[in-house]
């Protein structure tokens, strides 16, 4: 524009403060995390033994794969309930086509297509539906899939893979004490917050959580990217199947009951708002060590494991209520500024 | 007896940056229609709010009947003999309308609510008001003007005193206005006292017998009826003379870019052809609830149509979506930025970046330092009011916010441009801004529609007049032809009567 | 009256009607052992507390809330006057019902505060609780269950017996749905209720106190789920540290099949009373018709699915319909 009046200047980079940086959530959260492992320390003697720490870290971060995905449809502003019940179909597919075939790649394979299947399947009907909330479409799934296990399974369990040895070195194998599975997962956790932080798939992602007609107003394909995160978060469900089956050998019809909820406990722990639009992956990330040590440290000191599920239920309820104060708090004092 | 039934003293409110409201006083006489007149964003909404007890001023003083008042609440208001018919209808969709009337006040013996004398009565307030529905009708079947009448009907069966009305006449269609103006005069001759609130001089003329005007959140004065021109009306509500802000640019229209040919939706709009070329600012006015609004959304994708043609660059093209739209050069800007427009949680910089993050980005990776550098150069450009890039677009005044709209708009790539109402809500000084850059767009070549129901910008601003009435375009007009008169037939014209030869022209 | 009769007709409750009945001559045709009493009675008998606890979940889901919690509180209240009966505090069958009333109350009401006063989302409110009210039962049972032998003979005869035919359990449930009827349909509070839902912007300028209706939506919710606690007690003559785990979802998918919307406002107690039915006899009658019992889940949840998308085909074309009778 060619106005003669003073130009208003813009300052564009990035604020420096102290309080900004530290008193993030995830800081908080990280003190919590330290809080937990040296209590745990002080109380075990048997905690800090790096094979059995490991071992325990593995069986929890099956569950903590799903928190991963969860945090992207949390972010966008969704829910999706049936991913338990994808873990159980999809192990359940790979149990009976190893058994069929005697090919443990095979079922792996099955397994992974099934999970992408079954998470597009929720994520065709929520883009031909627009109206339904994912909430009450994955409620409908996650009874479907899970009914569908059962059918095949029944009262019977589907197993045997452990058998095959390399099967079962993708949860057992080591280099020294860190399993192959942990880095796995790490590197996982590091391309999902790289992807949500960084690329534009993940801003896109936080548009349509922060405001879903906004961001279709700006241009983004919201049907696309919501079908893509769910058939991801399918596909998650075949890996964390996989990697169950790879762990105990044995696939029941309960397998994964309870996923979608403690998925979703880690990640609202971890700072995602479960309206969407909010959050950070190094936040659920941190929230998943946090729960899973906590769970690890109360079994070692003997503590029913049911008082550990009091302890992470309140530490949800209180958690959430101080992030909702200190933002009516924070509100209000923009609100006396102007 | 007080001279005034309700009288509001230097009330004063203030929202999360913005002043809503600085020290305005307002008068009402017993048994009178006043008219409350200012531009979009001017206060009266507030105003109203504060009135009815949903807000609290900061400042300033109520009297009711002399005496000093205190609304906490919508219920202290109401049981004072406040009601108001908002603008935006405050209704139960999933209620029937017998309920919408009476909520809040239900007619009950030993504690349950007794239907049968409920549907009577409001089945008789709807006949007073020679409505087409019937009291057991769900609500959300109803149609816009039907629902206002629901909003007029509650009113009358709360036997409030003070009545306020927001914009009533705004989706009625001419006779549905009449009514209203028969039953506003004799609420008053029964001896309530109207607030009425609108943008049509023409009501204001029929009903008022005084005028109170309000202009950027301040009172400005109060005359009656008998000494009220358009002239000094217009003058009071804007502030200055209308001509000298409309900076339109003399450009050569280019080639045809975008050419609808006989776009329909059923039950909404019908037969609506219209073209734009390069460089051309195209207007598309009309009443409120003639079908402007919906026809764009299609155009943008939101909602497919039953049957027409749209080309766009001479090529037909099916849009299925706004990225769809976009991606073939067709681009819009929403009437409701605070929900549809802008992210008002994220910062200016991102919602700048929003639609174009793909040029900020290789591989999918975004590069935040070219976004940020891109971002500044933009906010500035457009003259926005803030600090920094991280301010949350929250915390600017609707001006800034249309402001940062727009600068989405100044790099992208697009031929057509849709803007629905883009002065909307916006102060003056970022009114001239935005004509500015809309003159700006129009040079480098691209094709402007903007949606408006605010004449002096159509007639200061455009090329070409297209104006719509009753989900039809009744008319085209070019800048030379158009005048308010002309504009204002045509959008009350009966569509059914006229359409044919009109949509031919 | 023909135009009410209409309206019947025209009403989802009345398409839910009819699949209801299909379904269950469908079921009578491959087996006539199921409509007969002794069958009806004991899946009514069985199901009673699934079928009680819908109109809970249905003024929750009413206010445009979620209460995934219920289970857990069922089995903490059902278990604190098991535990009571053991030690002998608790001498009547009247007690024992109180005290999980109570109990259920108590904690419907800590949903609804931290979901009104604290403004967490329902779903989180109540996922949270869900953990508490569950692991509370383990704490104050110590992991163990509480025995026939522990109950009043009083209380299990009450549970388990009958008046008029018609199982003790199921009168409870009957009174609870006229009473919830007459409420949500003929009293202020039950109009306010469908008022916050439908237009909680709408609510606040009518002066409605939305956060009171909420409270107290989550409290009635709550003391549903206590007396069910009490009848699940009762009727399986055993306090479980795991009762109804996951009951919550039926109850869910029981108000959705009945057309409850999860965005409040809509939904209606013919509407529950046939969708938790309908959960009833899928549940049971699987058996009966000798399909494989195994498919009772997947067809559950294909229930639902089916249920919500026709519903959303069904609204799209009346808004369709609407439209193009309009003239322009």
């Amino acid at each position: 524009m060619t106005g003669q009046r003073q130009k208003r200047v813009i300052e564009h980079n990035p604020p420096r403060d102290f309080k900004s940086r530290f008193m993030r959530w995830e800081f908080l959260l990280l003190a919590l995390f330290f809080g937990v492992v040296i209590m745990n320390a002080n109380m075990s003697p048997n905690f800090l033994v790096a094979h059995h720490l490991f071992t325990n870290i593995n069986t929890f971060l099956v569950r903590g794969l799903v928190a991963l995905t969860m945090t992207y449809c949390l972010l966008m502003g969704e829910i999706d309930l049936s991913v338990g019940s994808i873990v159980v179909f999809a192990a359940t597919t790979l149990g009976i086509v190893f058994n069929a075939t005697g090919s443990v790649f095979l079922g792996m394979v099955t397994a992974l297509v099934v999970g992408g299947l079954c998470g597009a399947f929720n994520g065709l009907i929520l883009i031909k539906f627009k109206e339904l909330h994912s909430m009450i479409v994955t409620l409908g799934t996650m009874i479907l899939f899970r009914g569908l296990a059962e059918r095949i399974l029944g009262a019977e369990a589907t197993g045997g893979m452990r058998s095959v040895t390399w099967f079962a070195n993708l949860f057992d194998a080591r280099i020294g004490p860190v399993p192959y599975f942990f880095i796995f997962f790490c590197a996982l956790a590091a391309a999902f917050a790289f992807v949500m932080h960084r690329t534009t798939f993940g801003r896109h992602m936080f548009a349509i959580g922060a405001n879903r007609t906004a961001a279709e107003y700006a241009g983004i394909n919201v049907s696309k990217t919501r079908l893509k995160v769910f058939a991801l978060s399918g596909l998650i469900c075949g890996v964390s199947a996989i990697m169950f089956a790879s762990w105990t050998g044995s696939i029941r019809s309960n397998v994964g009951e309870g996923y979608e909820i403690e998925a979703i406990a880690m990640c609202v722990l971890g700072g995602m708002s479960t309206a969407g639009g909010k959050g950070s992956l190094p936040g659920v990330l941190i929230a998943i060590f946090t729960v899973g040590l906590l769970q690890f440290g109360m079994s070692l000191m003997n503590v029913n494991p049911q008082t550990v599920r009091i302890i992470i239920g309140a530490l949800l309820i209180i958690v959430v209520t101080m992030q909702n104060i200190r933002r009516i708090i924070g509100k209000k004092i923009t609100q006396v500024k102007a | 007896m007080p001279e005034y039934v309700l009288e509001l003293r230097g009330i004063s409110k203030l929202f999360p940056g913005v002043k809503a409201l600085d020290g305005v006083d307002f008068q009402l006489r017993a048994g009178e229609i006043h008219a409350l007149m200012g531009e979009n964003g001017a206060g009266k909404s507030t105003l109203i709010k504060i009135i009815t007890g949903v807000h609290q001023p900061d400042g300033g003083e109520i009297y009711l009947d002399g005496k000093k008042v205190l609304f906490k609440s919508p219920r202290d208001a109401g049981a004072a003999g406040v009601a108001a018919i908002y603008q935006h209808v405050t209704s139960y969709p999933h209620l029937s309308v017998t309920e919408n009337i009476f909520m809040g006040h239900e007619k009950r013996k030993h504690g349950l609510i007794q239907w049968g004398a409920m549907h009577k009565e409001a089945q008789a307030l709807i006949e007073t008001l020679d409505a087409d529905f019937k009291a057991i009708d769900l609500m959300g079947h109803l149609s816009v003007a039907q629902q206002q009448m629901v909003e007029i009907a509650k009113a009358l069966s709360t036997n409030a005193r003070i009545i306020i009305m927001d914009e009533p006449t705004a989706a009625l269609t001419r006779n549905e206005a009449n009514r209203l103006y028969e039953i506003t005069d004799k609420l008053r001759d029964d001896g309530a006292a109207v607030i009425f609130i609108s943008h049509r001089f023409e009501d204001m003329y029929r009903l008022a017998s005084r005028v109170t005007v309000y202009r950027d959140s301040r009172y400005i004065w109060t005359r009656d009826i008998g000494d009220v021109t358009d002239g000094g009306l217009i003058h009071a509500m804007v502030g200055r003379e209308l001509n000298e802000l409309f900076p339109k640019p003399e450009i050569e229209a280019g080639e045809e870019v975008l050419r609808v040919e006989e776009l329909s939706l059923s039950g909404v709009f019908k037969d609506i052809s219209l073209t734009a070329r390069r460089g051309e600012i195209v207007g598309v006015t009309g009443l409120v609830g003639a079908g402007r609004t919906e026809v764009m959304e299609t155009l943008f994708g939101l909602t497919p149509p039953d049957s027409g043609k749209i080309h766009l660059n001479g090529r037909k093209v099916s849009i299925y979506s706004p990225s769809d739209a976009m991606k073939q050069g067709l681009g819009m800007l929403t009437e409701d930025r605070q929900h549809k427009g802008l992210i008002l949680d994220w910062d200016i910089g991102r919602n700048i970046t929003l639609p174009e993050l793909s040029r900020f980005a290789k591989m999918g990776v975004v590069d935040e330092n070219s976004e940020r550098t891109i971002a500044k150069e933009l906010a500035e450009r457009v003259d926005t009011k803030a600090k920094t890039l991280f301010d949350l677009a929250s915390s600017l005044s609707g001006g800034n916010q249309q402001k940062v709209a727009v600068a989405r708009s100044l790099t992208s790539k697009l031929d057509v441009l849709i803007m629905d109402e883009p002065t909307k809500g916006v102060d003056v000084g970022a009114k001239a801004a935005i004509y500015e850059i809309m003159g700006e767009l129009a040079k480098q070549g691209m094709a402007i529609i903007m949606v408006s129901s605010e004449m002096p910008e159509i007639l200061g601003m455009c090329d070409r007049i297209y104006i719509m009435c009753e989900g039809r375009v009744t008319g085209e007009l070019s800048r030379a032809e158009a005048n308010g008169e002309r504009i204002l037939a045509l959008a009350m014209k009966k569509a059914a009567q006229q359409a044919g030869q009109e949509v031919s022209q | 009256m023909s135009v009410g009769l209409r309206k019947i007709l025209r009403s989802r409750e009345f398409s839910l009607f009819l699949v209801l009945v299909v379904l269950c001559i469908v079921i009578q045709s491959r087996n006539p052992q199921f409509l007969t009493a002794t069958v009806i009675d004991s899946i009514l008998r069985n199901y009673s507390y699934t079928i009680l606890m819908a109109t809970g979940m249905l003024m929750v889901l009413l206010v445009g809330g979620i209460d995934i919690s219920v289970g857990s509180t069922l089995a903490l209240s059902g278990m604190t006057s098991a535990l009571l009966m053991r030690h002998g505090v608790i001498e009547s069958a009247f007690l024992a019902y109180m005290v999980s009333l109570g109990v259920g109350i108590l904690c419907g009401l800590m949903v609804g505060l931290v979901i009104t006063k604290g403004k967490v989302l329902p779903i989180i409110a109540s996922l949270g609780f869900m953990y508490v009210f569950r692991g509370m039962t383990f704490f104050i049972s110590g992991g163990q269950w509480v025995g026939m032998q522990h109950l009043l003979p009083e209380f299990r005869a009450f549970s388990q017996g009958a008046a008029l035919g018609i199982s003790n359990l199921l009168w409870i449930t009957i009174v609870v749905y006229i009473l919830v009827f007459i409420m949500l349909g003929w009293t202020r509070t039950g109009r306010q209720i469908y008022a916050v839902g439908s237009n909680p912007e709408a609510a606040m300028v009518s002066g409605i106190r939305s956060d009171n209706i909420k409270l107290f939506v989550y409290a009635f919710n709550g003391a549903l789920a206590g007396i069910s606690g009490a009848m699940f007690v009762g009727f399986y003559a055993s306090a479980q540290n795991n009762s109804a785990m996951g009951l919550e979802l039926d109850i869910i998918a029981a108000c959705v099949i009945g057309g409850v919307s999860l965005k409040g406002g809509q939904g209606t107690i013919p509407g529950v009373l046939l969708g938790a039915l309908m959960i009833a006899v899928i549940n049971r009658s699987l058996s009966l018709t000798g399909i494989d019992p195994f498919w009772q889940q997947a067809l559950k949840g294909a229930v639902i699915l089916i249920a919500v998308t026709t519903n959303i085909l069904v609204q799209r074309r009346a808004t369709r319909l609407s439209l193009a009778r309009r003239e322009i």
